[in-house]
């Protein structure tokens, strides 16, 4: 009988030697004779237990954490399935850090072989697809926005208005581009679902343009990603051979294909306007809106411009109905987030559950606090352009509206804890010194702004005048806050007034 | 020894070639000819400008925008290091400062990036390709005299 071990080919779980131990599998498996078939898969998302080895019993999955290339061997000596192994943690699928999740754009990452278009299927892809060949446009339009899908990508704007008005826009050419960029500090989702599980990130795609009359589709993925960059391709490749892409979708309907293209390292990229010019070959400088992308995007024509995990959404909202998907969430934000757990942090990795879940069940109960053991101090919310929010704060619902009523925001879904040893008014320098790196210049209040910025937030820090700095520093925030085009200046003032604002301590310590 | 071709602009010209002459092609142009040469030449941009039919200024422009585009080829092995916030959360920022220390004078090469998507197992840093996860100084000393990638990737 072979059996069967599953190891992640992630690049997180790569990162802490998961290659290294698939390969002393094969080797010991060769050396002792034993027949064992090795998949790879994506990353469960609990990332803390990387590599997690899962071997197949009846049961089902059983799992070893965190296992090194040279206990490989230890676990063929304990009899393999060895449990009571000190790295055995029971079966996956039981463990508490899964159960209390709600996976449905996740469903598949960590489970299935990323590229096997067979076990796609298998584990219910393509559904939402078959469903929507069925359709008009203008229904699967309907569903979308009667699932409540907002986009993922920070903004949370409903997807089926931005949709309705690119299915709006004439019968001419139209195109799908997928936001891949993620460049927010403290998430990886999108890369960790390109790696995991690419077809349904190709189905939603596909969907998208049966939706809004579009044939043709761009992913734009950032360079930092060269892993998830091959994984893509492959798919890509896989869903043209297998007829997901190409001349008629599914052989039934009409043509789709999509192209990949790769960032250069610009974070402003992955803001939508910024990111059709660089996908035009010029610089990713922002433009001016109106016209809405999905009017006059990618080279002029009407373009939905969705984050990965949006897209991602869509098969299953097609494949299980719109109530279901709006049935999960709160408020205004419905079905389900994928909270991205990092920095100081015991239990880091993704976990998925409808919106609403507090940030101190998500630091606390399922990251176990912050890796040092020291307190919690800080957390930040949404990326660089998020608030940095206090203790006080932690009891605050992860959903659009929530965020925002305590002055942070959602963005992306990524939560990066800091312990007390963080210095806030360094995080303040720290937001300006990025937007100056980072902005796209087109703006002077951003361009300008941030370089003032670091200059004001080093004077406050060597405690050079500092009650006149801090006037400066409002004068400057507020200046950004309402004068710049995009959300890169108009952010930035979010993280820098945050820290202020609920850690004024650390802008007032003494210097030395 | 290097990855990489010496700079030959024939052999640019072929590099050029399968991608077409539209203007969008400029980048997967310029990401071809630096994945070759392992910089973007300033003959390149010559080169590029003629295929899509853009002014030199134009091209010169949009490579100037974009970080990654190396106007030199590296002095040796590149160590991007996270830069970003949920690595300075877990001791980002010395590190970096000890990396610069390390690199300096040798034929490494130490560069910031802000957040290679390995937050929950930060400090990260990308090497040949691969990505490194709870990195300390100890592995990046090794990363820095040159030990193959795969040697510090082992969990915590
Ligand atoms: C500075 C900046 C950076 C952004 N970065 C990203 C990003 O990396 N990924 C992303 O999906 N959206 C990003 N956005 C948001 C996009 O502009 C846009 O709202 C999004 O791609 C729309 O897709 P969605 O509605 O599905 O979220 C960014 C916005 C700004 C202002
Ligand atoms: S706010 Fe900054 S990034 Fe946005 S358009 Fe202005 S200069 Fe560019
Ligand atoms: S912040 Fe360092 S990898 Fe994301």
């Amino acid at each position: 009988m072979t059996l069967r071990v599953f190891i992640p080919g992630d690049a997180a779980a790569l990162s802490v030697g998961a290659d290294a131990v698939a390969r002393e599998v094969a080797a010991e498996a060769a050396r002792r004779g034993v027949l064992v078939e090795v998949i790879r898969t994506g990353s469960r998302g609990l990332l803390w237990l990387e590599p997690l080895v899962e071997m197949a019993t009846a049961q089902g999955r059983l799992g070893f954490g965190a296992v090194r290339a040279g206990e490989v061997a230890g676990l063929f000596d304990a009899g393999f399935p060895a449990q009571g192994h000190p790295r055995a943690v029971g079966l996956v699928e039981d463990l508490g850090w899964l159960r209390q999740q709600t996976r449905l754009t996740f469903a598949r990452v960590g489970v299935t072989d990323p590229l096997s278009l067979g076990a796609y299927r298998a584990h219910g892809g393509l559904a939402g697809l078959e469903v929507a060949l069925g359709l008009a446009p203008a229904e699967i339009v309907s569903l979308v926005a009667a699932s409540g899908l907002r986009g993922r990508g920070g903004a949370g704007f409903p997807a089926g208005i931005k949709w309705q008005t690119v299915l709006g826009a004439g019968d001419g050419q139209k195109y799908i581009v997928c936001n891949a960029d993620e460049g927010d500090s403290g998430t990886f989702a999108d890369r960790m679902l390109i790696e995991g599980d690419p077809f349904v990130l190709i189905e939603g795609m596909v969907i998208a343009g049966l939706a809004v009359g579009a044939t043709k589709g761009f992913v734009y993925l950032r360079s930092e990603y060269p892993l998830a960059e091959r994984v893509l391709r492959q798919a890509l490749a896989v869903a043209r051979d297998g007829g997901v892409l190409g001349a008629s979708v599914l052989g039934r309907g009409p043509a789709f294909d999509i192209e990949l293209r790769i960032g250069a390292g610009a974070y402003i990229c992955g803001e939508e306007t910024a990111l059709l010019e660089s996908l035009e070959g010029r610089r990713g400088v922002v433009r001016a809106k109106p016209p809405l992308p999905a009017l006059a995007g990618l080279f002029g024509k009407p373009t939905v411009v969705n984050n990965v995990l949006s897209l991602a959404a869509v098969p299953w909202i097609l494949a299980h109905g719109a109530e279901a998907y709006a049935a999960l969430g709160v408020g205004r934000s419905r079905g389900t987030l994928a909270v991205q757990l990092g920095g100081n942090v015991r239990r880091g990795g993704l976990f998925e559950v409808p919106f609403g879940m507090t940030l101190r069940a998500a630091v606390e109960g399922i990251g176990g606090g912050t890796r040092s053991g020291r307190p919690v101090r800080a957390v930040q919310v949404g990326g660089p352009l998020g608030a940095y929010l206090p203790d006080s704060l932690l009891d605050t619902a992860l959903e659009y509206e929530a965020l925002a009523a305590v002055g942070g925001m959602l963005g992306h879904g990524g939560v990066v804890v800091f312990d007390d040893t963080v210095d806030m008014a360094r995080q303040a320098r720290f937001a300006f010194e990025f937007c100056a790196k980072e902005s796209c210049g087109k703006c002077t209040p951003c361009r300008i702004g941030a370089v003032r910025g670091v200059e004001v937030m080093d004077r406050i820090l060597q405690g050079v005048e500092r009650a006149r700095n801090l006037e400066v520093l409002a004068d400057l925030t507020t200046l950004m806050t309402d004068a710049s085009l995009c959300a890169m200046g108009g952010l930035t003032p979010l993280p820098v007034l945050s820290a202020l604002r609920h850690f004024p301590e650390d802008f007032h310590r003494p210097v030395g | 020894m290097s990855r990489f071709t010496a700079w030959d602009s024939g052999e640019a010209r072929a590099v050029l070639r399968p991608h077409g002459g539209a203007p969008d092609a400029v980048l997967p142009m310029l990401q071809a000819l630096q994945a070759r040469f392992g910089f973007v030449h300033a003959e390149a941009v010559a080169l590029v400008a003629e295929a899509v039919n853009l002014s030199r200024a134009e091209v010169h422009g949009t490579i100037s925008f974009y970080h990654d585009f190396r106007s030199s080829p590296p002095a040796g092995r590149v160590i991007r290091l996270c830069a970003a916030e949920a690595c300075q959360a877990v001791g980002g920022a010395a590190l970096l400062a000890a990396a610069r220390v390390l690199a300096d004078g040798g034929d490494v090469v130490v560069e910031a990036v802000y957040c290679l998507g390995n937050c929950a197992l930060g400090p990260a840093a990308l090497v040949d390709g691969a990505l490194v996860g709870h990195l300390d100084a100890e592995r990046l000393a090794a990363l820095v005299q040159g030990c193959a990638v795969a040697a510090v990737q082992v969990p915590r």
